[in-house]
């Protein structure tokens, strides 16, 4: 249909690029070795900002959870902070990191970050006391210990589907990051969509699905893997 | 025959300012391979002493004296709970091996003991499965494993069986008086059901009162294997079905007083 309403005339071929044009855009784009650097340079992008705002969004959220007195500490300040999209945070990464992957990297971090910050502080302090109580009955009183034994474990579900949600969302925030000149996807969907080059936008749209996809269904194996008691 | 638990003026309060006493200068003792139950008037904090002499809560006044020979193998005291509470996230043999870790025991050892302990409550073979896949009758069965896995002196045993149906609580309740028998623990089991107190009991001590206190001792003399439905049973049941209504008496008045 797509292919269809494209080729009638009745919308310019700029405006919806008809989808048999996109094979030949992407044999172009992987002749010139866009296609590959593009890609790469925002899988690096992708790949720290994921790790860094998974890491300490788990972290933190982990440790507010156990102690209440931090949360009431900071819940202020999540409340401030946590409304502001990632990239109204544009101007403080350029002037912090300069046009840099840092800053890219940076803005990618921030909507993850919140997620995995919210699901793991919810996810702690979902655990099921009574099976606390046990393992203290069992002898494991430290909090590391506690942590290993019970926290963590119950807490699993719930952290993995905020990492799972931030999977989802960093490639909604890679392209804008690189909007003002970092190389990645996105700044090639900026140069070509000023030279009206919108199959190029197109391919790199399907790029961007095909990774997101492709990195889902990796991470729902692991995940059942990991989560293989439930039922 | 040597005490393993003392408690000595034993007592818990809750609430502001400790307003809130449940019980106070609770004295309780149980000997070595002893077979103690206790019943009460709800509130009278039956789960609570339990806790206490667990060592999961901390007494307000008083003391838990546990005699038990200091060993790094084993854990003088391992509870069951009333829910079977076990992590779902571990097989049924990672559950049994819960108090074992910690504890100085080689993995060989360890496993030997997960295999013992199923095979004690009846579920050899079962190891590698996960909790959701069994009833809740077996869970109740490894709750029992785990506790006994630590080779404990005593067991604490807070109404295991009070959330079964009727036929697998009775199959339960001659379980547990078989691996009794064969392990030779003492076990303090807390119920809100005389019957089941009477027919698994040496002594059936009777919590009532506000603040609650030990308000009768009853030796439990008949012989065990003429216990279900006897005649001496029913009136050892009787007589502290009475003993019970009395309790609840005085601890309503208390209250009014208060």
């Amino acid at each position: 249909m797509w292919e269809g309403i494209s080729r009638s005339g009745w919308i310019a071929t700029h405006l919806l690029p008809p989808p048999s044009v996109i094979p030949a855009s992407l044999y172009s784009e992987v002749k010139e070795g866009f296609w590959h650097s593009m890609v790469v340079a925002s899988l690096r992008h992708y790949t720290i900002g994921f790790v860094i705002g998974s890491v300490l969004g788990v972290m933190l959220g982990v440790a507010v959870a156990l102690f209440p007195r931090v949360e009431a500490s900071q819940a202020w300040l999540a409340r401030i902070l946590r409304p502001i999209p990632p990239l109204a945070w544009i101007p403080f990464a350029i002037i912090w990191f300069g046009i840099t992957e840092t800053a890219a990297a940076f803005i990618i971090s921030i909507g993850i970050f919140w997620i995995n910050y919210f699901t793991a502080m919810g996810a702690v302090q979902a655990v099921d006391k009574d099976l606390i109580e046990v393992a203290r009955a069992f002898g494991h009183r430290s909090l590391p210990a506690l942590l290993r034994k019970v926290i963590l474990p119950g807490a699993a579900p719930g952290i993995l589907s905020g990492l799972r949600a931030g999977l989802g969302q960093g490639w909604m925030t890679v392209v804008a990051a690189e909007l003002f000149g970092i190389e990645g996807i996105g700044q090639r969907m900026m140069e070509a969509s000023g030279l009206l080059a919108t199959e190029i936008v197109v391919l790199y749209m399907f790029s961007i699905a095909l990774l997101y996809g492709v990195s889902d269904y990796v991470f729902v194996h692991i995940q059942r893997k990991i989560l293989a008691w439930q039922r | 025959m040597a005490t393993v638990i003392e408690t000595q003026d034993l007592g818990v309060s809750f609430g502001k300012g400790g307003s809130n006493k449940v019980f106070h200068h609770l004295n309780i003792s149980v000997e070595e391979g002893e077979f103690v139950t206790l019943v009460g008037v709800s509130g009278a904090g039956k789960s609570t002493l339990l806790r206490v002499v667990a060592d999961l809560i901390p007494p307000n006044d008083g003391s838990v004296k546990v005699v038990a020979e200091a060993d790094r193998a084993r854990r003088p005291i391992a509870m069951v709970f009333q829910a079977p509470l076990l992590m779902p996230w571990r097989t049924i043999a990672g559950n049994i091996n819960l108090g074992l870790e910690g504890l100085n025991v080689p993995e060989q050892e360890r496993r030997e003991r997960v295999e013992q302990t199923l095979n004690l409550v009846g579920l050899a073979g079962y190891g590698e499965r996960w909790p959701y896949q069994l009833s809740g009758g077996q869970r109740q069965r490894i709750g029992i494993a785990r506790a006994l896995a630590v080779n404990p002196d005593v067991l604490l045993m807070d109404e295991p069986f009070g959330a079964l149906d009727a036929i697998t609580r009775t199959t339960l309740q001659d379980e547990l008086l078989r691996i009794w028998k064969e392990t030779r623990k003492s076990i303090l089991f807390v119920t809100h059901d005389i019957e089941e107190a009477v027919y698994l009991g040496d002594r059936v001590l009777l919590l009532g009162g506000k603040p609650a206190r030990i308000v009768e001792d009853y030796p439990v003399t008949i012989d065990r294997s003429d216990r279900r439905g006897s005649e001496a049973f029913l009136r050892k049941v009787e007589e502290i079905k009475a003993g019970l209504s009395e309790a609840i008496a005085m601890t309503d008045h208390a209250l009014e007083d208060s």
